[in-house]
């Protein structure tokens, strides 16, 4: 690990590929991602961890990037929203996102779709209810999470997670 | 007759893909060769005079660009209507968080600390923080009488309707404050060079308020000013002015440097210092007859406008004439005032004025209801505008609007008369045991799309349409997409007027270099006003085509893209123009505030059922049925995204989101204790459409933004009281206002009080 | 972000060894910090007072949940996600599991750990009220060697407890002798997720023959630290539940509390609540 003042050298695996980054151990992983890897699709919405826009997956488990000194990032498996689409092909929640209309001024966007294929990782089928309590941590002002739920729902039915 | 294929259908969100993938890009994504970060220095007091600035120890302040009033080129204001706010404050501050000078460095690291270091000392004069005591006028805050404007609608004879009445009904509610919360909080980038003058691209609702903001900032021409909207993450009207003040700030930074700055609040700052909806209070005292006929009336409409007068008088001006509701008044008398105290100034939020006033007419009638002893059904069936009849200021209902057909419908979609009485027999036979208590409630309403009055005839909007080479069109508006779906709908009224594919129609970002003035993305106009420009001005290219031999009646896509290369080819660029007419037979008078108040209204009828926990005092809403007619759906994803969105804050508004204040400043400014709700709040949120089609909107459609912000809160108080027995006529109300409000009642045991 | 990266160490040993031995060195100087979910919300409002923080996200030693015939060991590194996880927890130590499930969100969950839930030592934390009706004991562990407090001794005041500067919290034990035993817990907040508390009750009991044999009754954001309700317990044992005993219970427990007006909530709201909540636990007992 590491000690003293300066920048350290964080190495993590980062949407699926070997990844090395300089910075402070203190620095947010949010931040890292947006100003050090240029990874702008994670966005900040709070800084306090209650509005899930900064949610991505650290070791397979959802998380808030605001809330991460990089330093606790060293090793671990980081997926952004920048890593789900395979190249032009869209990851079924996002192609869901789209159909119902998920999506409207989009700054919850990224955080919601992480939210939700971790949902979806957890249960591939879940009930309205386990889709309004897995994505309770993440606050849209836009839809009322009508046309969110029913996004969850349709990528669930087409088999993502399974 | 409906015969389009594109304008109804559920077309792809034109930038949908760029959210989904998170390649959108909003203004804290970009970033700029040099630039520095730029932060405000706030006022720490509500009132007073500044007497000293001390640039406090451990700073290395020669590092740092610093920007006071002395650095402001033209006007130290922010143009809006009026020119009395400051863009920093000048000797006297008028409300906490008054932005008083400016910093920028290249770490945004260094800044909290340097914002901190900025040592201000006041000398602090007596401040109003209520509508009450600024009516008091013992201390005057604002011009002469701290009242920023004031609105007289009469019709009739008012003063003649008391001794008619068999009943005179009176009632006094209260609104509070709401802060958009928005989830991308406010931000700019400015640049600034002798040459070209300002431009700035940021998060915003209205390019050309920004740009005419910053010209009388500058004292700069037309043309030294360029304004560019960056993918905006949510609005609803907290940036509709508020970005002319932070783009003002940091182009003043940005010339001052020499170097382009941004500025980005974090969610306290955006919080606490920029605006909320303003709070009100509605005073009703109505005569009515046996029958429960409205005979008159008198409404007393007060909004409290913060310190300077920003867009008082027009939130104040909606709230006025929408006070009086969907109903008949034979005669009425309504008095709105806007008056000044030391706070944020308050500002524009989704509904502007109407969820005020609408809260306390729908509260009203249930009252008014209770009196003559009528169900809250009969009572507005009784009361309801019918086409003949005349709104307030003597507007006649020419659309076949059936009100109680409405209402009856909603109730049918709300199993209204079914739940309505098992809930009153299981209330009636609870026990002590039982803790819950079910209620439902009604809300019937009203809203005016577009600007009032005279205000679309002033907006004199222009629209382009533009043919270019490969024959892809462009829509050219400075109307701005911040989740609504503008870019979406606008491209398929373009494209459904051309006969095109709605993949071949793009939409301009809005840049003031390269859109016209379209006018700003308010007021519920931008489908039905703005969307008729487009369809005119996509005619007007058809028209100029087919004029010309290039094309005929109908042509192919090979046909339209032949056409316009020949045409390009030949005369340059192919733009279309579109310029805002007032419809002919369009009355109105500014002075006596009487006529055609808006183009079109939708109207509305929202249900809420709740459950009150009788434990915790806490309100469940746990169905709501939002029906409404609109004239024409044109996206039937995105109008019910729009309604179930509103709808969802307008729960929010009634139920969880309270601005607690301490001396002009809010106290709660995180988001852990202003309280929105998440997706484990809120029921399945169930929207109905009905279209009676209009004239005056593209494709027979009404504006909706607006709308779903009026019903939620009086539908919920009403059906908190059918619950209870206990009336709501303030909101927020939380669970602590509930067993407030039972205890008071007598309906609580005293024994569970504490020390 | 109110706070500068560069003014800031945080270091990682990757050992408990190595985190004691730099505590014990340096004592006070150190933060320890986990899941972050605490400490990186007063980092980026500018309020946090420490400069140096020595991570302990992922401490083998400080993970895990052992098993034995007399008690739960979960470790003070254990996220709310374990404990919720995990299958005995649940189904001996229900009001734990309940509390780790209304902890801020799913991602607040997957950080947020016990052992930072007690240190925080807010008094509207939601695992305390379980942990005292259960009467944990926490293992507390130092370069000077280990030792076991009962957690009812532990939080002595408002954000005081009985932690020396170079102590962690090592591991929380709960005794398995509930079985039996009726749980009952219920948060009050401001909306049905993510919400700090206004109140919130962890309770246990046990009736046999009609009576109340055994009654365990612990309140969180009603004083300065979370409060077991011994005068309630002692009105309400070897009695018979009926409306009389309720309301006297009722009216205890009002007593009991020293609730506030802050910005979330209000006193009297509190008190009200509180007893609601305390009839409700006796109505499910009896």
């Amino acid at each position: 690990m590491s000690a003293g003042h300066g920048p350290v050298e964080i190495k993590l695996m980062l949407n699926g590929a070997a990844c090395s980054v300089d910075a402070y151990p203190m620095e947010r992983l949010l931040d890292v991602l947006r100003h050090h890897l240029g990874l702008t699709g994670t966005k900040e919405g709070c800084g306090e961890g209650e509005c899930g826009s900064c949610s991505v997956l650290m070791d397979g488990k959802l998380v808030n990037s605001c809330l991460v000194p990089v330093l606790q990032a060293e090793g671990a498996n980081v997926v952004t929203i920048e890593g789900l689409a395979q190249g032009e092909q869209l990851h079924a929640l996002q192609q869901a996102f789209l159909e119902c209309g998920g999506a409207q001024c989009g700054i919850c966007t990224p955080g919601m779709i992480v939210a939700a294929s971790h949902l979806l990782s957890q249960k591939a089928a879940p009930t309205l209810e386990d889709i309004r309590e897995g994505l309770a941590g993440n606050l849209c002002r836009c839809t009322g999470y009508i046309q969110i739920i029913e996004a969850v729902a349709e990528a669930a039915r087409r088999g993502v997670g399974r | 007759m409906k015969t389009e294929r594109i304008v109804g259908t559920a077309v792809p969100r034109k930038e949908g893909r760029d959210k989904v993938t998170g390649q959108a890009q909003y203004v804290d994504d970009i970033a700029l060769p040099g630039m520095l970060y730029g932060a405000t220095v706030r006022s720490r007091i509500p009132r007073g005079k500044i007497r000293k600035i001390t640039f406090g120890e451990g700073i290395a302040w020669d590092e740092f660009v610093v920007v006071t009033a002395e650095d402001i080129p033209g006007k130290n204001c922010v143009a809006l209507i009026g020119e009395d706010q400051p863009c920093l404050a000048d000797g006297v501050v008028n409300h906490p968080e008054e932005p008083i000078l400016l910093l920028a460095h290249g770490d945004r690291h260094l800044l909290p600390k340097a914002v901190k270091a900025v040592e201000v000392e006041y000398d602090p004069l007596p401040a109003v923080f209520t509508i009450e005591e600024s009516e008091r006028k013992a201390t005057v805050i604002w011009g002469e009488d701290n009242t920023f404007k004031k609105y007289l609608i009469e019709k009739g004879e008012v003063d003649g309707v008391w001794e008619k009445a068999d009943y005179i009904v009176e009632g006094e509610y209260f609104t509070g404050a709401q802060e958009q919360l928005y989830i991308e909080n406010n931000g700019m980038i400015a640049v600034y060079d002798p040459e070209h003058g300002v431009t700035v691209w940021g998060s915003l609702q209205c390019p050309y308020y920004v740009h005419k903001a910053l010209r009388r900032l500058f004292g700069l021409g037309e043309d030294k000013v360029r304004v560019v909207q960056t993918e905006t993450g949510g609005a609803f009207g907290g940036k509709e002015e508020y970005p002319s003040m932070i783009a003002g700030h940091a182009a003043l930074l940005a010339k001052k440097a020499v170097r382009p700055v941004k500025i980005i609040y974090d969610r306290m700052e955006d919080m606490v210092a920029t605006t909320k909806r303003h709070p009100s209070r509605t005073r009703h005292l109505t005569a009515v007859s046996r029958e429960g006929k409205i005979l008159g009336g008198e409404i007393d409409f007060v909004v409290d406008g913060g310190a300077y007068m920003t867009l008082s008088p027009v939130v104040l001006s909606r709230g006025t004439i929408h006070a009086g509701g969907p109903y008949c008044w034979p005669s009425v008398r309504v008095r709105g005032k806007a008056v000044a105290t030391n706070a944020p100034p308050h500002g524009a939020f989704r509904g502007f004025g109407a969820p005020q006033s609408l809260f306390a007419m729908e509260r009203h009638m249930d009252r008014i209801a209770q009196v003559v002893g009528v169900s809250p059904v009969e009572i507005r069936k009784r009361n309801f505008l019918k086409p003949g009849l005349t709104t307030a200021t003597e507007q006649v209902v020419r659309e076949e609007i059936d009100l109680s057909r409405l209402l009856d419908r909603g109730l049918e979609l709300a199993d209204y008369a079914a739940k309505k009485e098992r809930f009153a027999r299981e209330n009636a036979a609870a026990s002590g045991e039982t803790r819950k208590r079910k209620g439902i409630g009604i809300a019937a309403f009203l809203h005016g799309a577009g600007f009032t009055g005279s205000g679309e005839r002033y907006l004199s909007s222009v629209v382009g349409v533009e043919a270019t080479a490969d024959g892809r069109v462009r829509v050219l508006v400075s109307s701005t997409e911040f989740g609504q779906g503008t870019k979406t709908v606008l491209c398929q009224i373009a494209a459904e007027a051309l006969g095109l594919p709605y993949g071949d129609v793009e939409i301009a970002q809005p840049d003031t270099e390269e859109v016209p003035n379209s006018g700003p993305t308010v007021a519920s106009r931008t489908v039905m006003v703005v969307g008729k420009l487009v369809q005119s001005a996509a005619r007007g290219v058809r028209q100029t085509l087919a004029a010309e031999g290039r094309v005929g009646e109908s042509y192919s896509r090979e046909e339209f893209r032949e056409a316009c290369r020949k045409y390009v080819g030949e005369k340059g660029e192919f733009v279309s123009w579109a310029r805002f007419e007032a419809p002919s037979g369009i009355y109105w008078d500014d002075e006596k505030y009487r006529g055609e108040a808006y183009a079109a209204y939708a109207w509305a009828v929202y249900i809420a059922e709740v459950a009150v926990d009788l434990t915790t005092y806490g309100v469940t809403v746990e169905d709501f049925v939002a029906l409404q007619e609109v004239g024409r759906v044109l996206h039937p994803v995105l109008a019910r995204g729009q309604i179930a969105g509103g709808v969802a804050q307008g729960i929010g508004y009634t139920l969880y989101e309270k601005v607690v204040w301490q001396n002009g400043r809010m106290q709660n400014g995180q988001m852990t204790n202003y309280i929105m709700p998440t997706s484990a709040d809120l029921p399945e949120i169930r929207v109905y459409f009905e279209e009676l089609g209009n004239v005056h909107g593209a494709y027979g459609a009404k504006g909706i933004g607006e709308l779903p912000m009026d019903g939620p809160a009086p539908a919920i108080a009403n059906a908190i009281e059918d619950a209870l027995g206990v009336p709501i006529n303030a909101i927020p109300v939380l669970p602590e206002d509930i067993f407030a409000a039972m205890t008071a009642a007598g309906d609580v045991p005293v024994e569970g009080r504490g020390r | 972000m109110r706070s500068r990266p560069a003014e800031y160490e945080l270091v990682a040993p990757g050992s408990l060894q190595g985190v004691v031995t730099l505590l014990a060195g340096e004592p006070g100087t150190w933060l320890p910090i986990a899941g972050g979910t605490d400490v990186m919300v007063q980092y980026a409002a500018g309020t946090l007072g420490a400069r140096r923080l020595v991570s302990i996200w992922h401490l083998p030693e400080l993970g895990g949940i052992e098993v034995s015939a007399e008690e739960v060991r979960i470790g003070a590194g254990c996220t709310y996600s374990e404990i919720r996880g995990h299958e005995v927890v649940e189904r001996e130590f229900s009001l734990l599991t309940s509390a780790a499930g209304w902890t801020g969100s799913i991602a607040n969950q997957n950080r947020g750990t016990l052992g930072g839930n007690i240190v925080n030592a807010s008094p509207a934390a939601d695992s305390l009220p379980a942990l005292l009706v259960y009467e944990a004991e926490l293992i507390l562990v130092s370069a000077r060697g280990e030792r076991r407090v009962p957690y009812v001794e532990f939080h002595t005041g408002y954000k005081k407890m009985g932690l020396a500067p170079d102590e962690l919290i090592r591991a929380v034990c709960l005794p398995r002798r509930y079985a039996g035993y009726v749980a009952y817990s219920r948060k009050v907040g401001a909306r049905n997720a993510q919400a700090i508390s206004k109140v919130c009750v962890a309770a246990l009991g046990k009736v046999a023959g009609g009576v109340v044999e055994d009654v365990r009754i612990a309140v969180g954001s009603v004083a300065p630290v979370p409060l077991r309700l011994v005068e309630t317990e002692r009105i309400v044992r070897g009695q018979r539940i009926d409306s009389q005993l309720v309301g006297m219970a009722k009216k205890t427990a009002a007593g009991e509390i020293r609730p506030i007006d802050d910005i979330r909530s209000n006193a009297g709201y509190r008190a009200a609540v509180t007893g609601n909540l305390v009839a409700e636990f006796l109505g499910r007992l009896g």
